[in-house]
């Protein structure tokens, strides 16, 4: 056991953790970042099919800019967003793709003059003109009004993963992959670092440090192989937030359901294949999403189109597999240059995985977990509710761009976007910060990780397998958590999950080789992956609206007069149960209004939009905001979508 | 349409041998230890060995994230041969499967190699990163790249440093200064690339010794056993050609 000192530590390699180590190694502070793998290798890796940023250069782009790109994100969030995160967001991500072609990110370029393209199943024809030749191009993706979407093939995460790992291995950041963090190390409501442990040798280390950034990733492996994600997602961060007790995670309930993972694998076939015209199929062969939702056919939002989807396959009119019913992605009509270039990614996953060549057949997909809107509740400058010099960025992070449905390639561009800003408010912080921490408190966290692993050790074996209560809350999250929800069936699971955690005590180890055992690192998270399914179950019991990717049967209404708000979850130790509050979604400009797609009853304010925002800053700071460097609202750019929005604003339908 | 692929036979028993050693314990010796699983439809490595650890020993070590051949974490020798162990198919393997961990990595434990110390030692080593002209200017427009060349350079890019090219090269095995195809691809990467500040002669310092593009004695095993398909081949003989071309104006001068 040893104690380290750094200015900056860093959990997560993946690129919100890099992209924000950069700031702070740049501004000349020592910065060290855990990684549970070589950051290469993380799930940032795994974005496929672009960065969304309006930088407007190609035809079908023209006279797109970041208030545009808000009026999208807000509407996709289904104004869950904060939306002045989401102003933020929108106007930095021009600047962040900029840097990252800076960094040698091989972006797809305008090709002037003739580009045959597919919208709405139309073969299209159109020039790019020559003044544009050689500027990022885009390409379409869901719920948006432009092509917004920068890309390089269908390797886009992978391409700006190595750019900014590569600016992290010229600054010469001190980075220890295979290590996980364990705990934090925290006093009166103050972050000191974390407690991690190496996953070559065991060792554990306590590091001390001014600051703490959280930028660990989704946690969708709590849906065990139901998912798109990566093995390694089991939401580290958000469990280490909530073990404080002090840290709250936000809208954990709002889970991303994406409209086209390959069946059996789980793997995720990219919206850009839609994007670029790809059709979704019944077992009739017929193209339901035109039907459904005729202005933005394939490319509605991902929570509409997949619930499109839950739909054609309850009606009977889903394809019979013995993986269970699935559906169609048909990319036939694009053509093998298309798909073995601009695709060539799915090309490849088509091939290794199913043997399928989808230039001549169509691919088997379904409705499956992708993303974590919820996670480690943050303010605009990335802060942790009532935990002082504890960041979250990413994936891992409420910050809360998202709110209940996240628009594809924002998530991507959110990583370095989050990254570049609270980065840099990371790097504020801790020049000002002095170390100012006892040892003491380093070796009481240090002695208790070491305590969890020795009683783990010495449990006897009474037959529970870890594994067997890890596939037991995936299979009740897949069966009664997933795309359509019901109160019926939440009460089940959320019982069922109280009563799978209560197994963990009935779990005991069968091996305890020396060195890193990977039973005991599995035994190590178990705990805290059954508390976030337990979060996400009851907040979805609780919430009796449909909201973005949260849908309720039984409440089919989005109701802004009573839940126009984020869940905040805390665990309370003394109940071994979460306890849900809500804060307000932040300030509002756009008004709650129709998101143009995924028509669904609607129920209005019962207050002014000025009465909302007048409490929306007192309330939050109640619920744990700790006050930002400027203050809320500062960054709001009041009423600038007026004129921009194509849509009405207003509910099309009242109950 | 149909789902005809999915065959519905008696399941083959599959034999799998797998190199165990636990460096962490010095009670362990290296050895074969053997078995057995029924497959199942669509089995590939990553589920038949999740199964074999969670079903038959909890201590046996080996390493996936992705599980969808990109992140390059699961390179391992299957039948001798190295390769991603996520996107095999066991249908694609006789009865008896071999797997041992890919050589000249340090092993970590069983099928766990530390490829990411060495990936970054290249990194390090041939300077995989921009070279920057001048610094970046936030609100500029971007430097505009002809679509084709974009193209050529993401061809490069799309290395995952899985260990492979490293592992079923004959000179990386003996010459652990070697960068291998995996860095030799990268240089050629940066040097296409318009926006890195280094000439031919900067290059010439990284890679004109044994341990850079003259090391190579032309097995090419790597572009053999490339599971992203890289064009090894390609990028070899274009630095060969601009390296050889840097030594000639160097002599001439």
């Amino acid at each position: 056991m040893r104690i380290e000192t750094t200015d900056v530590l860093v959990i997560g390699g993946g690129l919100a953790g890099e992209r924000c180590a950069i700031e702070s190694a740049t501004a000349g502070l020592d910065v060290t970042l855990l990684s549970l793998v070589p950051p290469r290798r993380s799930h940032s890796c795994a974005a496929q099919g672009g960065m969304q940023a309006a930088l407007g250069n190609c035809v079908k782009a023209e006279g797109d800019e970041p208030t545009i790109h808000f009026l999208d994100t807000v509407r996709g969030s289904d104004w869950g967003a904060d939306q002045e995160v989401a102003t933020i967001f929108a106007h930095e991500a021009p600047v962040a793709v900029r840097e990252l072609a800076h960094w040698g990110v091989p972006w797809t370029r305008v090709r002037p003059g003739k580009n045959t393209y597919f919208i709405k199943g139309e073969k299209v024809e159109i020039d790019e003109p020559e003044e544009n030749a050689g500027l990022i191009t885009h390409r379409d993706f869901g719920g948006t009004a432009k092509w917004r979407a920068c890309y390089a093939s269908a390797g886009t995460g992978h391409a700006v993963l190595y750019a900014v790992d590569g600016e992290v291995v010229r600054l010469g950041i001190r980075v220890l992959d295979r290590v996980e963090a364990t705990t934090l190390i925290h006093e009166g409501g103050r972050c000191w670092g974390a407690v991690s442990r190496c996953l070559r040798t065991g060792e554990l280390t306590a590091w001390l440090a001014k600051s703490t950034v959280l930028a660990t990733g989704g946690h969708g492996r709590i849906y065990g192989q139901y998912t798109t994600n990566a093995t390694i997602n089991e939401g580290a961060g958000a469990v280490l937030a909530l073990e404080t007790g002090e840290v709250p995670l936000g809208n954990m309930e709002a889970v991303q359901f994406h409209p086209t993972g390959l069946v059996p694998s789980g793997i995720l076939v990219t919206e850009g294949c839609r994007g670029d015209g790809g059709f979704l199929l019944n077992k009739d062969g017929h193209r339901f999403m035109v039907d459904a939702e005729p202005e933005k056919q394939e490319l509605a939002s991902r929570d509409v189109v997949s619930r499109h989807m839950m739909d054609q396959i309850k009606r009977g009119l889903g394809v019979s597999s013995d993986f269970g019913e699935h559906l169609w992605l048909d990319l036939r009509h694009l053509g093998e240059e298309h798909l073995r270039t601009k695709l060539r990614e799915v090309w490849d996953i088509c091939r290794d995985f199913n043997g399928l060549d989808p230039s001549r057949e169509p691919i088997p997909v379904r409705p499956i977990q992708h993303y974590s809107m919820g996670g480690v509740r943050v303010n605009k400058d990335g802060e942790a509710y009532g935990m002082r010099g504890l960041f979250a960025v990413g994936e891992a992070a409420c910050w809360d761009l998202h709110g209940f449905n996240r628009l594809g390639g924002n998530s991507l561009a959110e990583t370095v976007v989050a990254g570049r800003v609270i980065g840099a408010r990371v790097a504020e912080r801790t020049a000002a910060t002095s170390l100012s921490v006892s040892t003491d408190v380093a070796q009481a966290f240090l002695a208790d990780t070491a305590k969890r692993i020795a009683l783990w050790r010495d449990r006897p074996s009474t037959g529970g397998s870890v594994y067997a209560v890890r596939d037991r809350v995936a299979e009740i999250l897949n069966e009664k958590v997933g795309v359509f929800r019901t109160g019926d069936e939440l009460e089940v699971a959320v019982a069922e999950l109280e009563a799978a955690q209560r197994d963990i005590a009935r779990v005991g180890l069968r091996s305890s080789g020396p060195g890193v055992d990977p039973e005991l690192t599995a035994a190590m998270r178990i705990e805290g992956m059954v508390r976030l399914a337990r979060i996400t179950a009851v907040g979805a019991l609780d919430r009796t609206e449909s909201r973005g990717a949260h849908a309720r049967t039984d409440h089919p209404t989005r109701d802004d007069a009573r839940w126009l708000n984020r869940t905040l979850a805390r665990w309370d130790a003394e109940r071994d149960a979460p306890r849900l509050t809500y804060e307000p979604v932040g300030l509002l400009d756009l008004p709650p209004g129709d998101r143009g797609y995924g028509k669904t009853l609607q129920k209005s304010m019962e207050t002014s939009i000025d009465a909302y925002n007048q409490r929306a800053p007192g309330e939050m700071a109640e619920h744990g905001a700790l006050p930002t460097d400027e203050p809320m609202g500062a960054r709001m750019l009041w009423g600038a979508w007026k004129g921009h929005e194509d849509r009405p604003a207003r509910p099309e339908r009242n109950e | 349409m149909s789902t005809d692929t999915i065959q519905l036979e008696t399941p083959r028993r599959l034999r799998f041998e797998i190199f165990r050693f636990n460096p962490e314990d010095p009670a362990s010796e290296p050895h074969h230890q053997t078995f057995e699983l029924d497959e199942q439809p669509f089995m590939t490595l990553y589920i038949a060995l999740n199964r074999i650890r969670e079903e038959q020993d909890p201590s046996l070590q080996f390493d996936f994230a992705c599980r969808s051949a990109i992140c390059g974490s699961c390179g391992m020798l299957v039948n001798g041969r190295p390769r991603l162990a996520c996107n095999t198919l066991t249908r694609d393997l006789g009865d008896t499967i071999r797997l041992e961990p890919l050589p000249v990595f340090k092993l970590i434990g069983d099928l766990s190699v530390d490829t990411g110390t060495w990936f970054r030692g290249m990194a390090e080593q041939v300077g995989a990163w921009i070279e920057e002209k001048a610094p970046f200017e936030p609100h500029a427009e971007e430097e505009r790249m002809d679509a084709d060349l974009a193209q050529a350079i993401y061809e490069g890019e799309r290395c995952i440093e899985c260990g492979c090219c490293i592992a079923g090269c004959g000179v990386a095995n003996v010459n652990p200064d070697f960068v291998g195809a995996a860095g030799l691809n990268r240089i050629a990467r940066f040097m296409r690339d318009p926006r890195d500040a280094r000439g031919d002669e900067d290059w010439f310092e990284v890679v004109s010794d044994e341990n850079g593009v003259f090391g190579c004695i032309g097995l090419m095993g790597c572009h053999d056993v490339c599971p992203k398909e890289l064009p090894l081949l390609e990028q070899y003989a274009y630095l060969r050609r601009r390296m050889l071309g840097a030594a000639r104006e160097e002599t001439a001068t």
